[in-house]
């Protein structure tokens, strides 16, 4: 008999513990289904998890990967601490892309060194553009933030997807629904030779640097905070809910408009039907592994963006469809949800005893 | 030539029962379970699993009766892993519905991905002779697959529960008080995994009227946010399944406007068309939701908040 008793107090070592076992959990239920496929599960696993990282591009690679995934982490993870519940970091992530894309392709063939100071804010501005509209409608209509963000990612896909086939599509691309290639100046230096990690994983560590500091060292952050966790208690100090609603949204679609940037002006380099593998969605996995601590995502943004090229080692190697990687994300947040009931309460093997 | 114009205005009714059927089952489905004061937002998933246990089902067997049963466990089997998260070891109904859609997204991917291009037989209206047969009337009436009517049945039987029977009553007050209904000794955990595990059969339903009638075939993510709109319809309807009918229908209405827009000879980009569903979604969720009270007093009070019998 397994029962659960309630702890006197949060556990502060299973607060850092349920990711560990989460992703020990995501391992050997991993390993069973790559041996219910009747692959060799160890084998699988270090096609998964190991080759893809064993030599120095595949590392990055990695951090390329981790860049989208932790900028959008970060800035989530702020809204969900507040109870607001931005999902559509997709949609704010394509928008920013959309924004600084346009810029980069109507100026092709300028050299000025201004066009990607201008492109990072615009990017940033178009996110934000983007992620006001469920901000407006909630503080205005009580619109739930949910349906209405997750609302407007398709529209941005779908506007993404007019203009590459109308407005922005290549004249000289033989009909492709591509954009232009950028010029030289609207692309972003490169890190290593021989790599694809731009200068945007740098500033996606300033990034998560700041939002530490905000989170843990400002009036507002604490305010976020406060809201989260006890309306009520907010709602006595005056704290303004519609501030905390407004200032979540800001930061989680800036930087999602910031991270669609990066994208298109890091390894993609023009607009396409298809900007981002989900890199929104998956976010907000990150952004619960991270324990929605900047510090603790940038560790999480690293090992969920491993599920990408774990995904694609394995679709090489196995012939696997790409989708085991979106399998092996569920499985994670699943596990993770589960294993932080762990915080509240400790497992007990036996029957209840009597009060004493 | 005039005809021609009631044919065509007939093939569009026919639609919109097509586009508004699944929006059905799903809504009614979600209904069901937030009444009983959970909310999944796993519909997109659920769907998604339903969609492609279904069709893989019917390319087996070939039977729709099959594949339809096979796509309300497979939606059940999963709402089952998201009951015994929220239920059992009480986590974020927020969080946990969003894990069950990308999950469900990823699941159905990876087992469908051998299915894509797989032609199969859609399913037939049923044609009663004679009845069918009338002019106007009769294949507005009797014209659609046997899913449309199930939809309208399902809708009756579900307001008639919530309404008059007395499991209904128990059902919603889990939803309005489950301290109040534990403390009377109803077993507030066991309605609730029951309530969620129909949501989930439902919306594996609702998926394969996508994957079998819709459109018959299967491709990832097929179902295209049609869950995320189901949700919204839930709000819409005010929590009452007549009204969740009616929102589908209307929203039915604005799919099937998208697809014949462009056959009636307007120039616009297809990626703009496409952008109705979502954009009336949005609009409708304002409207409803810009009087407060109004959702208040008809949301299930309990709605998203976690129960434990001794805390």
């Amino acid at each position: 008999m397994i029962r659960f008793e309630p702890r006197l107090a949060p556990s502060r070592v299973m607060v850092y513990g349920a990711p560990i076992l989460a992703v020990c959990f995501t391992l050997v239920a991993g390993a069973m289904l790559f041996s219910a496929l009747g692959y060799d599960p160890l084998n699988s696993l270090y096609l998964f998890f190991i080759q893809p990282i064993s030599d120095s591009y595949g590392l990055t690679e990695l951090f390329l990967k981790a860049t989208p995934l932790t900028l959008c982490a970060v800035g989530l993870a702020v809204g969900f601490r507040g109870n607001v519940w931005n999902i559509g970091a997709e949609g704010q992530l394509t928008m920013g892309a959309i924004v600084s894309g346009a810029i980069a392709v109507t100026w092709y063939d300028s050299t000025s060194m201004f066009l990607l100071p201008i492109m990072i804010i615009a990017g940033v501005l178009g996110g934000m553009a983007w992620a006001a509209i469920p901000a407006f409608l909630k503080t205005r209509f009580h619109a739930n933030e949910i349906l209405t963000s997750l609302m407007l990612t398709y529209v941005a896909t779908l506007f993404l997807g007019y203009l590459v086939n109308g407005p922005l599509r290549n004249p000289e691309g033989f009909n492709f629904p591509e954009s232009r290639m950028f010029g030289d100046a609207a692309l972003l230096p490169l890190l290593f030779d021989e790599s694809r990690l731009h200068i945007g994983a740098l500033i996606t560590l300033f990034v998560v640097l700041l939002g530490w500091f905000i989170m843990s060292r400002t009036l507002i952050g604490f305010q976020v905070k406060v809201v989260g966790l006890t309306p009520l208690a907010a709602n006595y100090a005056g704290f303004n809910p519609k501030k905390v609603i407004w200032m979540s949204l800001m930061l989680g679609g800036g930087l999602a408009g910031l991270a669609g940037m990066f994208e298109v002006a890091g390894p993609i380099g023009q607009l396409q039907p298809v900007i981002s593998p989900g890199y929104g969605f998956t976010a907000i996995i990150v952004a619960f592994l991270g324990r929605l601590h900047p510090i603790g995502i940038l560790l999480a943004g690293t090992l969920v963006a491993l599920s990408y090229l774990g995904g694609e080692t394995v679709q090489m190697e196995l012939s696997l469809p790409l989708a085991v990687t979106g399998v092996f994300q569920g499985m994670l947040l699943f596990f993770l949800l589960a294993c932080d009931v762990l915080i509240n309460y400790r497992v007990v093997l036996g029957f209840k005893r009597k009060a004493a | 030539m005039i005809g021609f114009e009631v044919e065509t205005i007939i093939a569009i009714l026919l639609g919109v029962a097509r586009g508004a059927t699944p929006l059905v089952f799903a809504a009614i489905g979600e209904l069901i379970t937030e009444k009983a004061g959970v909310l999944n937002l796993g519909v997109e998933g659920m769907m998604l699993v339903g969609a492609v246990g279904g069709f893989i089902a019917v390319v087996a067997t070939g039977s729709p009766t099959v594949g339809f049963i096979a796509a309300m466990l497979a939606g059940a089997l999963l709402s089952a892993l998201f009951a015994v998260l929220v239920l059992f070891l009480h986590t974020n109904q927020v969080a946990s519905g969003l894990a069950l859609t990308i999950f469900g997204v990823g699941v159905s991917a990876f087992f469908g991905l051998k299915y894509i291009g797989t032609p199969i037989k859609g399913l037939q209206a049923i044609d009663i002779p004679g009845l069918s047969d009338i002019p106007i009337v009769g294949p507005l009436l009797f014209g659609h697959d046997i899913m449309v009517y199930a939809a309208f049945v399902l809708v009756a039987v579900t307001a008639w529960f919530l309404n008059k029977s007395r499991w209904g009553m128990i059902l919603r007050a889990v939803g309005e008080s489950h301290h109040a209904a534990h403390a009377i000794g109803y077993p507030v955990v066991l309605i609730r995994f029951c309530a969620i595990l129909f949501g989930g059969a439902m919306c594996g339903l609702a998926g394969a009227y996508i994957s079998l009638i819709y459109t018959p075939m299967w491709a990832e993510n097929m179902t295209a946010g049609r869950g995320w709109i189901a949700l919204a319809l839930v709000v819409f309807a005010t929590w009452k399944p007549g009204r969740a009918l009616i929102g589908a229908y209307l929203f039915g209405g604005v799919t099937i406007l998208q697809l014949n827009v462009q056959s009636l000879g307007l120039d616009v980009s297809g990626h703009l068309m496409n952008m109705l569903p979502y954009i009336a979604t949005i609009l409708v969720l304002v409207l409803i939701s810009r009087d407060e009270t109004k959702i208040r007093l008809n949301a299930p009070a309990c709605l998203g908040k976690p129960f434990r019998a001794d805390g």
